[in-house]
């Protein structure tokens, strides 16, 4: 018994030598953070995983648990929708660098009988937002939907009720465009909502949009894509009434950026742009000799930052994410470059 | 022989002690041992759970302190929850948590005893009530998602329609659809304790009262509902706690408004769903801090109902003497 045992033994460590890659490198990055850029990152760790053999562990716990993550340094990289505010970055043990990996877009679903098609001006959503105009019969809203016959129904709103950096963009859209909305309500994840009915995840306001007659809430282009959700059309500062697409949000990020590239890009000047879209970020400390980590792991995350950045931008339009634009690339390129091991550049 | 004489040794050493090594000369049993070991297993697993109880309730404690400094008892009071300006209240959250559990409970309630009664007393065995019986276990097992769903495409139209007919506001969701959810949920609680109860109550006692005449309708008044009150209560006790502490069904159909419940149909929100709606992509400390500080209120609501519970039960609860 005793022998078929230690046979058994010797069998499986010489199999285990053959099943771990020859590769000296045996590097495992862990990431935590947002949920929204999930599916792509899932495709994107894979696709690097097969080309590259290094595995890559990234759990969708939300932005702040993936800021939380990686403020108490448990995993390489975070996640997150909404950048880090100067009071967070001042609260992280390190200095941080942003790298954003693609454009999404946050759209209105609607359910309103006998209305296939919705324009929305800013007066009008943050009037609808606030719990401003009840009915689907305003006048505000007749006037710039003259093709459709509008119903004489209450508008029901329905918002995300589980903190959300969909929450965020569209929070942060509202703000530019209604001062009432930035002095109550804000920006943020989670809001203190004047009206409406909060639903947890995408399928939860779609679902409670399908429900209830009158309603209309905000859900992820990707969402509303993948499951043919109708949804309005909105006019950007432009003046021009928007489809939502994945060009049309790309479009929106062709604007200035900062160097640290925390910026909102939402109501863009930006002729054809989608005004109610936004960056989704990996964070991670600038300075990556920290808790005795290993100059090799610096360099496969620093590597897989530029990978993102660059070869694995062909998933997102599969995906129904927008893909960087050129000069958010050419940013990112320059923040990748100024990650450092032991203040020396990790790559050229 | 090498056995024996290892044995001795170890027999040489603690011999003096009187502890469970010597367990030659007590009570010449050779199982003593195993006796000693099981009593600790048990002692140290009972004394674990509390301190388990205790930890959790320390750290809860602990990192719901920035928020406790910040707000004092005002906490308790205000209405606002506001997580962009961070001004916490919890007052919308316990009322929603309170008014959802405890309407629930009443809607469960003549279920629950009828159930109780019908398995426990008129057909303790047969097809039907095997059949009936499993029914409910399968009750107890369904995933609270799954009653989500259930409310969601189910009950929501139901009680829209209600809405409408009645001429309130028709959004589907609110207190009552959650608590018509919650009272399917905590149905299988207080129905199995009390059919356990009334199964208990001996058979002879029930044979007087029949005896004297008693229908039996009465004897179900006098005799067994007074018998298996305490069982009974226990069992509304566990289903209180259950009702308090769902999560997954409620943030599904309540609206999750974070106001005050206006009435029977509104929208409102409870404790155990803004934590788990809000816990994920709460990034700032204080907000962190008071959602901690929503489940110390929470853990201590339900210690209080369980305690308020056992005293209840030991007053009521019928004794020899009594």
């Amino acid at each position: 018994m005793k022998k078929l045992l230690k046979l058994a033994v010797s069998a499986l460590a010489v199999i285990s030598m053959f099943v771990q890659p020859l590769k000296a490198s045996s590097v495992e990055l862990i990431g935590a953070g947002a949920t929204f850029p999930y599916p792509l990152y899932s495709k994107m760790f894979d696709v690097y995983n097969k080309e590259h053999g290094i595995k890559i562990n990234y759990s969708a716990i939300g932005s702040g648990g993936g800021i939380r993550q990686l403020m108490a340094k448990t995993v390489d990289f975070g996640g997150t929708d909404a950048f880090l505010t100067d009071k967070e970055i001042r609260e992280m043990p390190g200095s941080v660098v942003h790298i954003p990996t693609c454009i999404g877009a946050v759209v209105f679903a609607f359910n309103v009988p006998g209305v296939p098609e919705l324009n929305l001006t800013p007066d009008v959503i943050a009037g609808i937002f606030l719990g401003k105009i009840k009915k689907w019969s305003a006048p505000e809203i007749r006037k710039i939907n003259q093709n459709v016959k509008m119903p004489d129904i209450n508008i029901v709103v329905i918002h995300r009720s589980d903190g959300s950096g969909t929450t965020f963009i569209f929070s942060d859209y509202v703000s530019k465009i209604s001062n009432e909305w930035k002095n109550s309500v804000g920006t943020g994840t989670s809001l203190k909502w004047p009206c409406g009915l909060g639903a947890k995840g995408n399928p939860g306001v779609a679902g409670l949009i399908k429900q209830i007659p009158g309603s209309i809430g905000y859900v992820e282009l990707i969402y509303a894509l993948s499951n043919k959700i109708p949804f309005a059309c909105v006019q950007n500062k432009s003046g021009i009434f928007i489809k939502p697409s994945l060009l049309n949000t790309s479009i929106a990020a062709n604007v200035e950026l900062p160097d640290d590239m925390r910026v909102s890009i939402t109501n863009t000047n930006e002729k054809n742009g989608y005004p109610i879209c936004g960056f989704t970020w990996i964070i991670v400390y600038k300075e990556q000799n920290y808790d005795n980590r290993s100059f090799e792991k610096a360099k496969e995350l620093v590597n897989l930052l530029w990978w993102i950045t660059h070869q694995g931008q062909r998933y997102t339009e599969a995906l129904h994410y927008a893909s960087l634009p050129k000069e958010a690339v050419v940013k990112a390129e320059r923040i990748i470059q100024s990650i450092t091991y032991n203040g020396k550049p990790i790559i050229k | 022989m090498k056995k024996t004489s290892k044995k001795q040794e170890i027999k040489k050493v603690f011999s003096k002690d009187p502890g469970p090594w010597n367990f030659y000369s007590r009570a010449g049993n050779k199982y003593f041992l195993m006796d000693w070991i099981f009593k600790k297993i048990l002692f140290i697993s009972g004394v674990s759970i509390f301190f388990l109880v205790l930890m959790i309730f320390i750290f809860l404690v602990l990192n719901s302190m920035p928020s406790i400094k910040e707000f004092g008892f005002r906490f308790f009071l205000s209405k606002s929850w506001d997580p962009v300006f961070e001004k916490f209240g919890a007052l919308p959250f316990i009322a929603g948590t309170i008014f959802t559990s405890f309407l629930a409970l009443l809607i469960s309630l003549p279920f629950s005893l009828s159930i109780s009664l019908y398995l426990g007393e008129f057909s303790k065995s047969g097809f039907f009530s095997g059949f009936l019986k499993n029914s409910i276990e399968l009750l107890a097992g369904v995933p609270s998602v799954v009653y989500g769903f259930f409310g969601m495409f189910v009950l929501i139209p139901i009680v829209r329609y209600l809405e409408i007919k009645f001429n309130i506001e028709p959004y589907g969701v609110g207190i009552f659809t959650s608590s018509i959810i919650l009272s399917i949920m905590i149905i299988p609680f207080s129905a199995s304790l009390g059919r356990e109860v009334i199964e208990l109550i001996p058979q002879d006692i029930k044979e007087a009262a029949y005896s004297l005449g008693s229908t039996r309708y009465e004897v179900i008044k006098r005799v067994v509902l007074p018998y298996a009150k305490s069982g009974i209560t226990a069992g509304i006790l566990m289903a209180l706690g259950r009702a308090f502490g769902e999560t997954m069904a409620v943030t599904m159909v309540i609206g999750n408004s974070n106001v005050m419940p206006k009435g029977l149909f509104s929208p409102a929100n409870t404790m155990a769903s803004l934590i788990a709606n809000e816990f994920t992509e709460a990034v700032s400390r204080i907000h962190l801090s008071s959602l901690i500080e929503i489940g110390l209120v929470l853990f201590i609501i339900s210690a209080v109902f369980s305690i308020m519970g056992k005293i209840f039960i030991h007053k009521f609860s019928i004794t020899e003497n009594g």
